[in-house]
C-alpha cells in the first residue's frame, strides 16, 4: 500500500500539523513516511500545502504532482491540486469559501463542512481533525487508535490534555462527510 | 524529524564541540534546534550565533585550529560569504564540517531548493588548488549519519568536509534512526588525534604553527604537491555511490541528493512503461565516482544527468563517459522541483524515445 496525499489550504488552518499528524500515525503502525512541506514566506492567511505519503515499502520521491488524495481547504489550492488527482483518485473539500466547486467526473469526490461543524462544536481550533476525520472515513489507511498514539507522540506532554478532543474532532468529521461524486 | 533538526541532534550525539553560525532559509533549524536542545548544559557543547557568516566561519578557522570538533551550516549566498574561511581551512589543513542546504541562485536568489551550487561545493568556491570533501545525503537518514562521517573523514585527512544538501532534504520529516552518543573527545585524546599539528599550548614541545601562508613559492609549490597527494589518496579511497536497477538498464539516470530521490520514481515509473530505467546515485561528489560511471558506460546506451540546476555535475558524468554513450542533462531551475513525471518526460524527448 501506497497513498500519496496532498493537504492545502490557507496557513493557520492545520494544514502542516494535520499533515504531521498523519504521518505520525503512519509511523506508529509501522509504515513508511514522509512529510514534504511547501515553506516560503507565507504567514497566516497565506497558502500552505504538504505532501504526506504512507507506505509500506520505501518511499522514492517526497515531492509529487500527481496524488491519490487531495485534502483542499481553500479554492487558490482547488484551482491548483485538483487536476493532480490520479483517475480513479480521491478529492476531499470543505465547501466553506468554495465559488467554483471540483468539476472532474474520473475521480471520487467527497464534501466536508469542517468550518461549519468546527464552528458549531464551539472550537474553530478542531477544523483539521473535522477535515482528518473525513479524509479516514473515505480512506481508512491509519486506524483512530493509532492516530490517538501519533498525537500523544507528536504533541508536548502539556497538551496532551486537549487529545481527547482532537479524537472527538476526527469522529465528529468521520460522521459528517457527504459523497458528491463516487465512482 | 524535519534534516535540518537532524543536522543538530547529529552533532551533538557525534560529540560535536562547537557550532557556529548564522540563520539563512531554509536551514535555521539548525541553530533553532541546537539553542533549543541546549548542549552547552549537556555535553559542554558551544552553540553560538555570530554577527555574520564570515564571523561564523573564521570562529570555526580558530577552534578547529585548536583541534576541536567543530561546524557551521548555511544556505548558497551564506556560504558564498563563508568561501574565504574555507580556502584558509583547506590551505591550513584544518578539519571541519560545512553543512550547505542549498537554495536557488544566483544573487539572493529564492528560499526554495536547488542544486546550483554543485560547482562551488565540488571545484572550490574559494580561491586556491583545494577540494572539500562533498557528501550528498538523500534522505534524513543520511542527514543524520554524514555528520558523523564527514567529521571522521575531516579528521582522517585534515580537510573541511561538506554535507551538500538542498531545501528539500532540509525540511521534509522522514523516519529517522539517531546514532548513539559519544562522548567528546578529552583534553588527552585531542592531543592523541592532533597534538602534531594542532594550538594546544606547547608545553615540552616543538611549537605547531597553523597558517595557508608561504612567501616562498617553492616552498608553496611543495605544500600543493602534498595537498594533491592527499586529494589523490582520497579519490582512491573515499568515492562511494549507489546503483538501483542498474543491472539490467539500458540507460541510466545520474542524480544524487533530493534529485536521486524523484528519480527512483522516475525509474518506477519508466519500467512501468517498459523502459529499462536505472539510477546511478553518487554520495560523495568529491571524490566523484568516475570510474563506476566509466564501467557503467559500457554497459549502457545513454546517460541523464538530473539536478535542479542548468547542468553543473553532468560535466563530471561526460568525463567519467569520455564520449562512450550520449550523456544530456534534465532539470528545472531557480528554486522549481521537477516532478518524477517531468523527468520522465525530460528523459524521453533526451534521447528521442
Amino acid at each position: 500500500m501506497t497513498e500519496e496525499i496532498i493537504i492545502a489550504g490557507f496557513g493557520g488552518q492545520g494544514v502542516l500539523s494535520m499533515g504531521k499528524i498523519l504521518a505520525y500515525s503512519g509511523i506508529m503502525q509501522d509504515q513508511e513516511v514522509s512529510w514534504m512541506p511547501s515553506y516560503g514566506p507565507e504567514m497566516r492567511g497565506g497558502t500552505a500545502n504538504v505532501t504526506v505519503i504512507i507506505s509500506d515499502e520505501r518511499i522514492s520521491s517526497p515531492v509529487l504532482h500527481k496524488f491519490d488524495t487531495a485534502i483542499i481547504l481553500n479554492q487558490q489550492s482547488l484551482d491548483k491540486f485538483e487536476e493532480g488527482v490520479k483517475p480513479g483518485g480521491t478529492l476531499l473539500y470543505d465547501p466553506n469559501g468554495i465559488t467554483r466547486p471540483p468539476m472532474r467526473k474520473d475521480i471520487n469526490i467527497y464534501r466536508i463542512e469542517g468550518a461549519r461543524l468546527a464552528a458549531e462544536n464551539g472550537n474553530p481550533k478542531i477544523f483539521n481533525m473535522i477535515i482528518m476525520g473525513g479524509f479516514l472515513k473515505v480512506k481508512p489507511i491509519v486506524k483512530v487508535e493509532n492516530v490517538e498514539k501519533g498525537l500523544q507522540k507528536s504533541l508536548p506532554e502539556r497538551h496532551h490534555k486537549l487529545i481527547p478532543m482532537n479524537i472527538d474532532a476526527i469522529r465528529i468529521g468521520m460522521a459528517n462527510v457527504e459523497t458528491e461524486n463516487r465512482l | 524529524m524535519k534534516g535540518n533538526e537532524v543536522i543538530a541532534e547529529a552533532a551533538i550525539r557525534c560529540g560535536c564541540d562547537g557550532y557556529f553560525g548564522y540563520p539563512i532559509t531554509p536551514q535555521s533549524e539548525v541553530m533553532e534546534t541546537l539553542m533549543l536542545r541546549k548542549p552547552w548544559e549537556e555535553t559542554g557543547m558551544v552553540v553560538l550565533q555570530a554577527e555574520s557568516e564570515v564571523a561564523a566561519i573564521n570562529m570555526v578557522y580558530g577552534a578547529a585550529a585548536c583541534g576541536k570538533k567543530v561546524m557551521t551550516s548555511s544556505s548558497s549566498p551564506g556560504i558564498s560569504l563563508k568561501q574565504e574561511g574555507i580556502t584558509y581551512l583547506a590551505g591550513a589543513e584544518l578539519p571541519c564540517l560545512v553543512v550547505d542546504v542549498v537554495r536557488g541562485g544566483p544573487g539572493l536568489g529564492t528560499i526554495q531548493p536547488a542544486q546550483s551550487d554543485y560547482f562551488q561545493a565540488t571545484k572550490g568556491g574559494g580561491h586556491g588548488d583545494y577540494h572539500l570533501i562533498v557528501l550528498a545525503p538523500a534522505s534524513v537518514q543520511e542527514m543524520n549519519d554524514f555528520v558523523d562521517l564527514g567529521f571522521e573523514l575531516a579528521f582522517k585527512y585534515r580537510n573541511p568536509a561538506m554535507i551538500l544538501s538542498d531545501g528539500v532534504i532540509g525540511q521534509m520529516m522522514e523516519k529517522v534512526e539517531l546514532s548513539p552518543y559519544k562522548p567528546r573527545w578529552t583534553d588527552e585524546e585531542i592531543e592523541k588525534i592532533s597534538g602534531s599539528w594542532a594550538l594546544r599550548g606547547k608545553k615540552n614541545r616543538k611549537r605547531n604553527i597553523v597558517t595557508s601562508l608561504e612567501l616562498d613559492s617553492y616552498g608553496q609549490e611543495k605544500f600543493n604537491l602534498k595537498l594533491q597527494a592527499k586529494y589523490r589518496e582520497i579519490e582512491a579511497k573515499e568515492v562511494r555511490y549507489e546503483e538501483i536497477a542498474c543491472e539490467d538498464a539500458d540507460y541510466v539516470l545520474v542524480a544524487y541528493g533530493s534529485s536521486a530521490r524523484i528519480c527512483q520514481k522516475t525509474v518506477k515509473l519508466a519500467r512501468e512503461q517498459g523502459i529499462k530505467l536505472g539510477l546511478f546515485r553518487p554520495i560523495t561528489l568529491y571524490p566523484f565516482p568516475t570510474e563506476a560511471i566509466t564501467k557503467l558506460a559500457g554497459r549502457v546506451k545513454g546517460m541523464l544527468s538530473v539536478e535542479m540546476s542548468a547542468g553543473q555535475m553532468v560535466y563530471d558524468v561526460r568525463l567519467a563517459v569520455n564520449g562512450k554513450v550520449k550523456v544530456e542533462h534534465y532539470g528545472r531551475l531557480g528554486g522549481v522541483i521537477h516532478a518524477p513525471e517531468e523527468v520522465l518526460e525530460g528523459f524521453k524527448s533526451a534521447f528521442g524515445l
